[in-house]
């Protein structure tokens, strides 16, 4: 199971659900499973995302494989100068 | 496999100082910036700007300016079609359309000093010039709000009707000019503060800077008969222009060919559209090329700046020196439509601390302003002033050296950030090492001289990317990347390059391609390029190595696996070790039409795992206590570059981001009247730094290299602007001996704190 | 009104061309006579972005109107590399990577050797304050100030 911890303003849209261990293997995965355990959070979902995995974080990364034990952050998506 | 440094493989261009390829068009003014571009039979492109700071626009009558002599279009709100306001992905952005619209050419009505409302395209700026005084608006002025905390007020005029808070709790019931509310938390803030020894609360201001590059922004366009456009502009990436654009004039995206010229400066505000649909929306409905060129009063009214803000930090500790909790609430300007940076400053507020309890919240606010841009590090420097600054109180008040207090809380491997994941390995502590042992450190200042320290954090990203290498017939590599060149990229992805093909640097010509030459490619932004656009090149030179080898292979009859690729040569190995010839790069390209066709690299990539940046600034100034005015007598700068490429254009953004923090600091700020006018709209009254104004700035490179990077590579551009503030706030205010908690720390400014400290003194 | 007619020496060679009365000599050389390289940063004389000589002296072709070049020299970036040769101060910049972006860059040299012509020795300062009417946004003056030093000792034969 994957820690996953929302950030911001997503634990809102989670109802206050800010951590969860959820049975996930991939970026994509994660999505699809959070999305429909909490509907608001789906429009956010799909955009203006980052996903931190064990601290590297990947941003627009449906493929990315999440381990069985990792330690997942999603933050807003980060832009810059 | 591509070599890290400390490999104990020697490295033959990575971390050398070559001349950078577009050098000598650079000195001789051969450079295309891109006002230098012309299309034949063009036209001249000029905007009619709003002169009130907001207004509802009741009518706009063109006849007249489309009569004069000359006059081949006009184009209004009536000629960009409305979008719904909705976010649409573009790319990796996400654009509010309708928003983008109206910022490009006013509609209901204008929201600030500048605001786009007209275009004209004719055969002569005269004749420009005489169609836009014809051009008949009706306004009907509105009340405007410009100042941050004033915008809040349930009272205030509001910008937009249809703006509801989002995150807020309870829902927005009626519309206000706060966008946005957002929050972060970690650990428990309310315990935290129990454990501490000494708390402290203070609130800070900042105001609107711009990032003043010198070249203002320009383009030439031609929209032809048959619904193709070509878009010559000065961007950080014409790859969204083209994205952006396509979809305000009804394009398709393959049909706009954009191509980036030669760009004098970004920082962050070249990675937006203002011109540009303008002038294609112009040539299609004139059937010429038109270019327009901004002017600098145009540049600051109606570009960038970076936001204002109000910054409320409260820091508990003990007295040993340990924080136990950092508490943050601020407020950030977004000019005229929702989009200031308060997100990031918000995650990055106390992000070079290694802390168990923060609590951020911020709010993103609309104002009768320009919108604002990007700005290297957006919203770090903001946030980070603020909790620098009172850190520094902090350790004064324990009694602790600065550096010291930064170091016993210092964010390592492994911390969880304040906005959550954990830290891979960074290098914020050996910054501090490195200010904490330099000789500047450690040398006496003198009477009305202060020193300050600031440290900062910045994240750095990847992002889609697109590189593609060409070996020549002579063996000589043709490279074309997708990011514009601002600082310096084109030498430190040739010498990628050649130091994985094994060539000479000189043998690499690399190029930045247009939009029809490369799969997208994002912008040039977010300290990325190196990082991203060095790890496809890489990956390009990596394919072009392996097809060299496999082409060696067929023409000594032996399997591809054996043979290897050293110091630009084709290798048999194992078992044929030593029973051909090696074949050169130069020989394999000649007989490359006989072994198959010519040898070619393409990456496309979407580039992960940035490292982040951290440095610490160190600076002394010298308080004149009968003017106010603050002089810079000595800086230096530590910065984590993970490995520099090119360390002379890593020095060079260190240098650069503590200069412009300089500006930030002491000088620069939007001047506004009463009539929500701006007042400063020139570099002579917006005052940049000059060569006199600023002393040397050292440099230290600290490299923790960066695992997610063939050569260790994080991001360099944007942190160094995030320190400068905070240091030079708590150099002034020990200087001075009163703690001021404003920028910019003008004369003005910086003379009621001296005089304010003397008064109270005589109290 | 009618287009003035002007007779001008520019880089060494005879220009003749007709310009506006209000037509800037920026605008001249860029627009009519293609010579890019001068940039305009911003049109008032605050940048030096537009630096050239005029006579012998330095001036911000923004400042100056295209009709004020009647039977002067004008001497822009372009003409300061002799053939295949740079000019020391352009090995120099190149050298030191005194140049980010690039766009101030031909402003900062023809500005500079104005200040080595008349001053083979200029202590730092005077460096600083002489190239003060020279904006650059990307380098923070260190690698400029370095190789304009590095070139006066050069050129002075250290």
């Amino acid at each position: 199971m994957a820690r996953v911890v929302l950030t911001g303003n997503l634990a809102k849209l989670a109802d206050g659900e800010a951590e969860l261990d959820l049975d996930v293997s991939s970026v994509r995965q994660l999505l699809r499973v959070l999305g429909d355990r909490h509907p608001r959070l789906k429009p956010h979902l799909e955009k203006g995302l980052a996903v931190a995995i064990n601290g590297t974080i990947y941003q627009e990364a449906w493929l990315e494989a999440i381990p069985p034990d990792g330690e997942v952050f999603l933050m807003p998506q980060i832009g810059g100068g | 496999m591509a070599p890290m440094d400390g490999g104990g493989h020697d490295l033959k261009w990575v971390g050398k100082r070559p001349v950078r390829p577009d050098g000598v068009d650079k000195v001789t003014g051969r450079a295309r910036f891109g006002a230098d571009y012309n299309m034949a039979g063009q036209l001249v492109g000029r905007v009619l700007r709003s002169p009130h700071a907001h207004a509802v626009i009741k009518s706009i009558d063109t006849s007249a300016a489309e009569k004069v002599p000359g006059v081949k279009a006009v184009i209004t709100r009536d000629d960009i079609p409305d979008q719904p306001p909705e976010p649409v992905t573009v790319g990796e952005m996400s654009v509010n359309f309708s928003d983008l619209i109206r910022n490009v050419l006013a509609r209901e009505k204008v929201l600030y000093d500048g605001h786009a409302v007209a275009a004209v395209a004719a055969t002569s700026a005269k004749a420009a010039r005489e169609a836009l005084k014809l051009i008949k608006v009706d306004y009907q002025p509105l009340p405007h709000v410009l100042d941050v905390e004033e915008a809040m007020r349930p009272d205030a005029p509001v910008l937009h009707d249809n703006l509801f808070t989002e995150g807020a709790d309870p829902p927005a019931d009626k519309p206000s000019n706060i966008a946005k509310r957002i929050e972060f938390t970690l650990g428990d803030v309310a315990v935290g503060f129990e454990q501490a020894e000494v708390v402290l609360e203070r609130s800070y201001k900042t105001e609107p800077v711009h990032q003043g590059y010198i070249e203002p922004h320009a383009c030439v366009a031609s929209v032809t008969e048959d619904g193709q456009g070509e878009l010559w502009c000065s961007t950080q990436g014409h790859f969204v222009v083209r994205a952006i654009c396509a979809r305000m004039i009804g394009m398709d995206i393959s049909a706009l060919r954009v191509t980036a010229s030669e760009i004098g400066g970004g920082f962050g505000g070249k990675t937006v559209v203002y011109l540009e649909p303008l002038a294609l929306a112009l040539s299609k409905k004139a059937g010429h090329p038109v270019k327009m060129v901004m002017t600098r009063s145009e540049v600051f009214r109606a570009t960038g700046p970076t936001s204002g803000a109000t910054i409320r930090v409260k820091i508990g500790a003990t007295k040993d020196g340990r924080i136990t909790a950092g508490e943050a609430e601020m407020a950030y300007l977004a000019g005229a439509f929702p989009g200031s940076p308060v997100n990031p400053g918000c995650m990055c507020a106390f992000a070079p601390y290694d802390l168990e309890n923060v609590w951020v919240v911020g709010y993103d606010v609309v104002s009768n302003r320009p919108k604002v841009a990007a700005y290297r590090a957006p919203g770090a420097p903001i946030s980070e002033y603020a909790v620098e600054s009172l850190i520094d109180e902090v350790a004064d008040e324990i009694g602790m050296d600065p550096i010291d207090f930064r170091l016993k809380n210092a964010a390592k491997q492994g911390t969880h950030a304040a906005y959550g994941p954990k830290f891979g390995p960074i290098g914020m502590i050996d910054t501090l090492k490195a200010i904490k042992e330099s000789e500047h450190y450690n040398t006496p200042l003198g009477p009305n001289q202060g020193r300050g320290v600031g440290s900062g954090f910045w994240f750095n990203i990847g992002g889609e990317t697109c590189v593609s290498l060409n070996i020549s017939e002579d063996g000589t590599a043709t490279l074309m990347a997708g990011t514009p060149d601002i600082g310096g990229s084109r030498a430190t992805l040739s010498q990628m390059a050649a130091e994985e093909l094994g060539i000479d640097y000189d043998k690499v010509r690399p190029i930045i391609g247009d939009t029809s030459s490369l799969g997208y490619t994002f912008l040039t932004g977010g300290s990325r390029v190196t990082f991203s656009s060095g790890m496809a090149t890489v990956q390009a030179a990596q394919e072009v190595i392996k097809e060299l080898c496999a082409r060696a292979a067929k023409i000594w009859d032996i399997p591809a696996e054996a043979v290897t690729w050293e110091d630009g040569e084709a290798r048999p190995a194992g078992d044929n070790a030593g029973k051909f010839d090696p074949l050169s790069l130069e020989e394999l390209a000649a007989s490359a039409g006989k072994t198959g066709g010519p040898i070619t690299g393409y990456a496309s990539i979407n580039a992960q795992g940035a490292g982040p940046g951290f440095g610490t600034h160190l600076v002394d100034v010298e308080v004149d206590k009968e003017t106010g005015r603050v002089t810079v007598l000595r800086y230096t700068v530590a910065q984590d570059a993970g490995k520099a490429i090119h360390p002379s254009y890593v020095e060079g953004q260190y240098q650069g981001g503590a200069v412009q923090g300089i500006g930030w600091a002491l000088n620069e700020e939007y001047i506004y009247g009463d009539d929500g006018l701006m007042q400063n709209p020139g570099f002579l009254d917006y005052r940049m730094p000059v060569a006199s104004d600023v002393p040397m700035v050292d440099t230290v490179i600290v490299e923790v290299p960066n695992p997610n990077h063939p050569y260790g590579v994080r991001g360099v551009g944007e942190t160094p602007i995030v320190p400068p503030l905070g240091a030079i706030a708590n150099a002034v205010s020990h200087a001075v001996g009163v703690r001021m908690h404003e920028l910019p720390m003008s004369p003005p400014k910086v003379l009621e704190a001296v005089g304010g400290a003397a008064n109270g003194a005589g109290d | 009104m009618s287009k003035c007619h002007v007779t001008a020496t520019i880089n060494g060679d005879e220009v003749e061309y007709l310009c506006e009365p209000e037509e800037t000599l920026l605008d001249v050389l860029r627009d009519q006579l293609f010579l890019t390289g001068s940039k305009e940063g911003c049109g008032s004389g605050d940048c030096g972005a537009c630096s050239v000589m005029l006579d012998g002296r330095l001036v911000c072709a923004c400042l100056v109107l295209g009709a004020e070049a009647q039977g002067r020299k004008v001497e822009t970036i372009e003409g300061m590399a002799h053939g295949e040769t740079l000019h020391p101060l352009q090995e120099k910049f190149l050298e030191h990577a005194a140049l980010q972006c690039g766009v101030c860059t031909p402003g900062v040299l023809v500005a500079a050797k104005a200040l080595l012509d008349r001053n083979p020795d200029p202590t730092e300062t005077e460096v600083r304050y002489w190239l003060a009417g020279n904006l650059c946004r990307c380098t923070g003056y260190d690698k400029i100030i370095r190789a304009v030093m590095d070139t006066a000792a050069e050129m002075r034969g250290n």
